[in-house]
Parts: C-alpha cells; sequence; structure tokens
C-alpha cells in the first residue's frame, strides 16, 4: 500500500454526552493508522437522541479506513457518516472595504484557521486603487453541514477588520 | 385616512370595486359625505388647492363608514398618527384595512388587543410587497405550514442595484438617475438602508408567528456599502446581488446577499418577488408591483372585498 493511495475522510460521530467520550472515540482512529486531521464539535447541537455530533476530518488509505470505522463501532462508537468526501458545499462570499490595508491574506488564512473551509479561489476587483475600497469574491468549499459555520466565521473575521460582507443566499431548492 | 399615491388611488378605482367613499382626510383637511363623496371633484381641488377640504381632518374618523383605509405615511415606534386612526375604528366597530406598515411593524401584538375587543378587523395586504397577494396567500396555505418567507421587497433598492450591476455604474450615479426618475426619493434612506423591506419582514413574522416583533427583532443592512466593483465580481461568476428580506426560523434579516444571476430572486427594475417555503406545497413565487398607486389600491381594494358586513 504506497503513500498515495491515502485520501482525506470525514465521519460523523454521534458521542455520549460525558468526560472522556471524545478521547475514547478518537482512538482507535490513531491505533488503526489514521492520521487525524480536524475535529468539529457541534456544541449546542445534541441529536434527537441526546447525543453530541462530532466531525471528524482524518487521512487514511481506504483500507485502514475500513478497519478504523469498524474499530470506533466495536468500540461502541456510533458513527453516523462515513464518507471519502472531505469537502462537500462550495460556498461564495463577496467581501468589501479596505481589503489591502487589512491584509487580505492573513484575512483568508484566519477564515480557513477555523478548520472548517478551504480558500479556492480569490478575485480583488479594486477599480480605484488599493488605498480605496475594493470588493475581493472569495470561493471556498466547505464540509457539509458546516456552512453556517463557516460563514459565522468570515462574519466574525471580517467584523473584526471593519469588511462588509455579502453572504449568499440558501435558497431552498432553486437553481 | 390619507390621500397621497395610494389613498387617492383606492378614493378612485372604490366606485369600480362597489364601494363608496364617505370621507377622505389629507394632512390638512377632510371632506365627509354619508352618500359618498365627489371624488373626481375632491381630488381635483387636491391638486389645485393642496388639500381635499375644509373640515377638521378628525372628522373623517367620525363620518359613516364600514371601514377605514389607512394610508398615511409610515412612522416607526409609536407609528402615528396611522395606529391613532386604526384605534379610533376599532372603537366604534369598524373594520381597518392598511397601506400602512406602522402600526402592523410596530406595534402589531396591539393592534390585535384591539381588534380582539371589537366587531371590526384589520386586514393589511397593502402593506407588504403592494400589489403581491402575500399575506392572502399565507393565509390560505396556513401560516404554520409557511417554513420561511424570502423576497425582494424594496423596488427602490432592487433598481438601484440591478442598474449597477447592468451598466457598471456606482451607487451614487444609479441614485440620481433613480430619484430623477422618480423611483427614489429625495430622501432615499428608508428604502437603501432597508428599512422599508424590514418593516414588511416584520410584519411578516407577526403573521408567521403570532406577534411579538417590531424592527427592533430584525437584523437590518442596507445597500450603500456595495460598490459597482462587488457586483461586477459576482457577475463574473454567474451571481449577482439583491437586497433579500428574510423570515425563517423566528429570525428577520435583511440584506445584500448573493444569488444566482438567472435565479428566481434575481428581479430585475423596481419589480419585487416573494418567495414562500412551505409544508405541502414546496416552492411558491410570486412577483410584480412591490409599489404604485394602483397597484397598491388594488390590494387595499381586495381587503375591503374580504372583510364581512358590520353591524
Ligand atoms: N406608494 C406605494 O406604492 C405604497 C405601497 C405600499 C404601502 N404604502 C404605504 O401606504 C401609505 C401611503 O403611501 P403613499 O405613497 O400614498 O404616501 P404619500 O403619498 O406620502 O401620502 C400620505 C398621505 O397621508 C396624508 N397624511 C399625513 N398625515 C396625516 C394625518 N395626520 N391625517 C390624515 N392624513 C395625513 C398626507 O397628507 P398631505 O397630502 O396633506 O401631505 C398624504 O395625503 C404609506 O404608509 C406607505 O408606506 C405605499
Amino acid at each position: 500500500m504506497s503513500e498515495s493511495d491515502v485520501r482525506s475522510y470525514t465521519v460523523r460521530l454521534e458521542l455520549q454526552d460525558e468526560p472522556g467520550e471524545l478521547l475514547r472515540a478518537l482512538e482507535p482512529i490513531a491505533d488503526n493508522g489514521g492520521n487525524l486531521l480536524s475535529i468539529f464539535h457541534e456544541r449546542g447541537n445534541v441529536t434527537p437522541r441526546g447525543h453530541i455530533p462530532v466531525e471528524v476530518d482524518m487521512e487514511a488509505t481506504p483500507e485502514r479506513f475500513e478497519g478504523i470505522v469498524e474499530a470506533l463501532r466495536d468500540a461502541g462508537v456510533n458513527v453516523i457518516r462515513a464518507g471519502s468526501e472531505q469537502y462537500s458545499e462550495e460556498l461564495v462570499v463577496l467581501l468589501v472595504g479596505h481589503l489591502v490595508d487589512t491584509d487580505l491574506s492573513d484575512t483568508l488564512s484566519r477564515i480557513e484557521d477555523c478548520g472548517n473551509a478551504s480558500i479556492d479561489d480569490v478575485a480583488l476587483s479594486a477599480p480605484d486603487g488599493t488605498d480605496e475600497l475594493s470588493s475581493a469574491r472569495v470561493r471556498m468549499d466547505t464540509h457539509a453541514g458546516a456552512v453556517e459555520e463557516t460563514l459565522a466565521t468570515v462574519r466574525a473575521v471580517a467584523d473584526r477588520k471593519g469588511l462588509h460582507v455579502v453572504e449568499p443566499l440558501a435558497e431552498g431548492g432553486d437553481a | 385616512m390619507g390621500a397621497g399615491a395610494v389613498g387617492r388611488s383606492v378614493a378612485k378605482l372604490a366606485g369600480e370595486y362597489g364601494h363608496t367613499v364617505t370621507a377622505l382626510a389629507d394632512s390638512s383637511g377632510a371632506v365627509v359625505d354619508a352618500d359618498g363623496i365627489d371624488v373626481a371633484a375632491v381630488l381635483a381641488r387636491k391638486r389645485g388647492s393642496g388639500t381635499v377640504g375644509d373640515a377638521e381632518v378628525a372628522t373623517a374618523l367620525d363620518a359613516p363608514y364600514d371601514a377605514l383605509v389607512e394610508a398615511t405615511p409610515t412612522t416607526l415606534s409609536d407609528a402615528q398618527p396611522g395606529f391613532g386612526h386604526v384605534e379610533a375604528a376599532l372603537e366604534r366597530d369598524r373594520h381597518v384595512v392598511l397601506a400602512n406598515k406602522g402600526p402592523v411593524a410596530e406595534r402589531y401584538d396591539e393592534v390585535r388587543a384591539l381588534a380582539a375587543d371589537s366587531r371590526g378587523e384589520v386586514l393589511f395586504e397593502a402593506a407588504v410587497a403592494g400589489a403581491i397577494p402575500t399575506l392572502s396567500t399565507i393565509d390560505s396555505l396556513g401560516p404554520e405550514r409557511v417554513r420561511a418567507v424570502r423576497g425582494v421587497l424594496n423596488g427602490t433598492a432592487n433598481f438601484v442595484l440591478s442598474r449597477m450591476a447592468a451598466e457598471g455604474l456606482d451607487y451614487e450615479h444609479v441614485l440620481a438617475e433613480a430619484q430623477d426618475l422618480g423611483v427614489a426619493e429625495a430622501d432615499p434612506s428608508f428604502d437603501v438602508e432597508g428599512t422599508d423591506a424590514a418593516l414588511k419582514c416584520v410584519i411578516l413574522a407577526n403573521v408567521l408567528y403570532d406577534g411579538g416583533y417590531t424592527l427592533a427583532d430584525a437584523e437590518v443592512e442596507g445597500i450603500r456599502s456595495i460598490p459597482g466593483s462587488a457586483l461586477e465580481l459576482a457577475a463574473e461568476d454567474g451571481r449577482t446581488v439583491r437586497l433579500i428580506g428574510e423570515v425563517s426560523d423566528g429570525s428577520v434579516r435583511v440584506g445584500p446577499r448573493l444569488v444566482p444571476e438567472n435565479g428566481t430572486l434575481a428581479v430585475t427594475g423596481t419589480t419585487n418577488i416573494v418567495q414562500l417555503e412551505t409544508e405541502h406545497a414546496g416552492q411558491l413565487n410570486i412577483s410584480g408591483a412591490g409599489a404604485g398607486g394602483p397597484e397598491t389600491a388594488s390590494a387595499v381594494l381586495a381587503d375591503v372585498g374580504r372583510l364581512p358586513p358590520v353591524d
């Protein structure tokens, strides 16, 4: 099994609200050769059965990944979804303001730092020069189910720098 | 009450709908006739002298009538003089039809309480998106089966954004053009700051969630901060920006949002659109004129026609 077979996976786990529960759930991942990338704890969000959903991103070979899911289930961890798509929803926002003065690349890396999104491309338009108001279109990929969290991060980062965010409208089922 | 664009159109069209106008008032005078005022003559007088008649404004409130049409200016907080007119009618067990957004956006619970103690009813279709039958549609679906309402609810802001996108012009330029065309008021702040759209959303929230909302509960952002360059970047990507009002999950939000350029909500010019997300009927979209005298009057008169006989 070569290194190039390593892929990203996201699993959604449902944990009981007890101390040590998260650690117990993560052990089978490391033990079975998975490389933990990020953990996304949906705080405040509780499943109908009173469990706490946690999204875990990891890298592993497909074979090892199967072993990981098996080990998790053996350890009594409820694995809700196990897929190979790490990022699955595209999200486009516009940023408006003194983008250059406020260090656009820092702005973008702060957005990525939240761990839910990866930035695909950025288009900047500064028709009146970089000292004036400019606009940027930022396209990112975010975890399914983490769109709201990602937007909240974008809002918070923009807020701190006095930038305006034009968010996409989530039109239910509309093209 | 009110002889502006809306009040005048209601008076003009009332006869065609089988109604008699027994009184008409503006800010400085009133005319009352239990057998029906001569609408054409009264409006000619208004054009000439600036007022509809010599009687005190308040005499219109004491006139014989079945339904009071409230079309005075929309105001915030105390929603006066509109709220007082609603109160006066309901205390007399008369119906009220509002074009004015103030009383049902800012003092909805009080209006409901007054209506509960009265044999009169209150309807306000015209207050939300002018000619578009939003509230009657929600009423026939059942408010509890409407999960969310989204839409473009301000023609002025939509005109400005769609012209900016189409012509590559900046906000100030397009706004000046809109003012020349009479699409925007001399003071456009109510429209471009999102207040007007927010009031409509607050009214929708009051209807969907059975009251409790005022403008203070809405998150509101206007369109002044959107430069032409942002619209260009959006267009390169098949998108555009619209001032969208949204009522869902108990919250009210108005702000510029990215939407697909050819999507349902990307209406152009002064057109409004209301999109309802329903429990069983899927998504419904109704677009049309959100303002204009005769357009708004048609919604007012539809409400008048829905009311039961008084006494
Ligand atoms: N225009 C639209 O397309 C539209 C659409 C939907 C809803 N609405 C709402 O409908 C209402 C009327 O709109 P509009 O465009 O007709 O407004 P408008 O042209 O400004 O007319 C307002 C009218 O109210 C009168 N007025 C002011 N204070 C009064 C008082 N204390 N007593 C009696 N009359 C008084 C004014 O008198 P004077 O003539 O003496 O100034 C004027 O005739 C507003 O609340 C507006 O938000 C308008």
